[in-house]
């Protein structure tokens, strides 16, 4: 399909974002604020020959996208905080299982049923340590309509190439802010797929991983067999209660993250090379940031920041060299300081100031004005 | 021109939201310029309060809310009392005059246009659907924010079936518009 350009919301963008990347199955559940993307799914599905169901809940809706997803069809799910409360048991067995999928959260207040229409970015460690276990997680942070495209796009290239689950995490704000939207001609999108296995299939170790520690997956129905298990498991996929197994594979999946983290990691530095004073912000309140830095700025104040467009892997190495290059460093989210406390432990002994509001307004652009005043008076 | 920015306040059901977006629709898809559109309402279908806002600026908008707007559009009296206070200083407000009365001091400068949008399109479009349109032309005509000739296209674009009743809805908002600034 060739270029085209619309005024969209975030949700819609996402949904787009998601088609372009081939994803062509889509279990979900609605919800406030991500209502809009099934709803957007729903209609559109059926025009690319994909399948969009809705489900009795949202347990469902996340088993189903592991199911369509060893089929190998690109598939993800879409919700808000609640939902993926009751999603997290299967987030565990997607990352067990190594199965490629997206769930897109769209932040709204919580806890429990909170604001539904109101924005917050409380589920950031949600993401990262909400099923049990030890993992790794890969959670993507847009703050623009353009990003909810570009980004869910990266989304499925990074849970094809590193078989695992990933997070689009948007605020609400992001989620349902309207703007121009550019989707470029299909053949200009770099599209990932997992690999698959080649050789005998008699010889195929379904767990057994290349040099970028991702095993090649083979697909339900191939010729090659398909293990799936929740327990941890050998490289043939047998279950296994071995020390030595558990060591192996819980260390092979988080390193094929962490050690691929340069890789997944995507900042974007602003005002940062001559500044005292770094700002780290995602999602909606990086806009904030954006104007209060200008206008800090004219007032002579050396500010910049660091917008985090993924938030896990944490960029622990490159907050800590900021912090060997600035004084200070804000923090500046949408919750009461979640991302504050990695940033904390990767930029010490840096002080780190929180700027936060854990409400359905991001923080105003002169109240992380007034922030930085107060740190510069330091 | 500078950053503007453009709220919209009333009641669900009123046509707020897409109020909102045809006129972001015309700003950027027609015109050209950098825009953002949000919304805030209830979890209500109707009769709930309802609030959405454009910001346009010449370069990327970069927080994406109004904090203090340029022009206020009062569709309904809650939305009038809850949000005039935010109101920039000679800024602009507009008033449905059959729905809302200046009951409060208003920020300095600030000048007031009367228009009776929700009559207009009951008993001249013959629809009270067609209020956000006559509206539409209402601002328009008083600020100029954006072209008759952009908010045409964007409705032909958008509502490809009823182009002639919208395109009435328009243009009489565009002359209750044009009487109000005059008067």
């Amino acid at each position: 399909m060739p270029e085209r350009i619309m005024f969209t919301m975030g949700d819609i963008a996402c949904a787009e974002g998601a088609l372009s990347a081939g994803c062509r199955y889509f279990g979900g559940y609605p919800i406030t604020p991500a209502t809009e993307i099934a709803e957007w799914m729903s209609l559109r599905m059926p025009e690319v020959g994909g399948a969009y169901v809705q489900y009795e809940d949202e347990i469902a809706s996340i088993t189903s996208v592991i199911g369509a997803s060893w089929t190998g069809t690109k598939a993800m799910t879409a919700t808000s905080g609640p939902g993926v409360s009751l999603m997290l048991e299967a987030i565990g067995l997607a990352v067990m299982t190594e199965t490629p999928l997206v769930l897109v959260n769209i932040m709204r207040g919580g806890p429990s049923t909170g604001q539904p229409t109101k924005g917050q970015q409380g589920d950031i460690m949600q993401a990262k340590w909400g099923s049990h276990g030890d993992y790794q997680i890969i959670a993507l942070t847009p703050a623009s309509v353009q990003e909810m495209f570009d980004q869910t796009v990266q989304a499925f290239n990074l849970a094809e190439k590193y078989r695992t689950p990933v997070f689009v995490l948007a605020d609400e704000t992001v989620g349902h802010m309207r703007e121009r939207l550019v989707i470029p001609d299909e053949k200009d999108l770099e599209l990932t797929y997992r690999k698959l296995p080649s050789g005998p299939p008699e010889e195929y170790l379904p767990f057994k991983p290349d040099d970028d520690l991702v095993p090649p997956m083979a697909l339900l129905g191939s010729e090659y067999q398909f293990y799936a298990t929740g327990l941890t498991h050998d490289e043939r996929g047998y279950p296994s209660d071995k020390e030595h197994v558990q060591i192996e594979l819980i260390t092979r999946l988080n390193d094929k993250i962490l050690k691929n983290a340069d890789d997944i990691i995507d900042l974007e530095r602003f005002m940062l090379d001559d500044a005292d004073i770094a700002v780290i912000a995602y999602g909606t309140p990086s806009r904030s940031a954006r104007r209060a830095i200008k206008d800090a700025r004219a007032e002579g104040i050396k500010v910049g920041m660091l917008r985090l467009k993924t938030i896990w892997p944490f960029p622990d190495d490159t907050i800590a060299s900021l912090a060997t290059e600035v004084k200070h460093l804000i923090v500046a989210e949408q919750n009461l300081g979640q991302a504050y406390y990695m940033v904390k432990a990767s930029a010490a002994p840096t002080p780190v100031h929180l700027m936060t509001k854990p409400a359905g307004m991001p923080q105003l652009p002169h109240e992380i004005l007034d922030k930085i005043r107060k740190v510069d008076s330091i | 021109m500078a950053r503007t920015e453009i709220r919209i306040g009333g009641f669900g059901g009123q046509g707020i939201v897409t109020m909102a977006v045809v006129l972001g629709e015309t700003l950027s898809l027609v015109e050209g310029r950098q825009c953002v559109q949000t919304q805030s309402y209830g979890p209500e279908a109707r009769g709930g309060a309802s609030k959405s806002e454009i910001v346009v600026d010449d370069e990327e908008v970069d927080y994406p809310k109004v904090q203090e707007p340029d022009v206020f559009i009062a569709m309904s009296r809650a939305a009038y009392l809850e949000y005039v206070e935010g109101l920039k200083e000679d800024g602009i407000l507009i008033i449905d005059e059959d729905l809302v009365e200046i009951e409060s001091d208003l920020p300095a400068g600030v000048k007031v246009y009367r228009v009776p949008a929700t009559r207009i399109a009951d008993k001249e479009v013959g629809t009270k659907q067609a209020t956000n349109v006559v509206m539409l032309g209402v601002l328009a005509a008083i600020t100029g924010i954006v072209t008759p000739e952009g908010l045409k296209q964007a409705i032909k674009d958008r509502w490809p079936r009823f182009v002639d009743t919208n395109f009435k809805a328009l243009e009489l908002g565009i002359a209750a518009g044009k009487k109000a600034l005059a008067s």
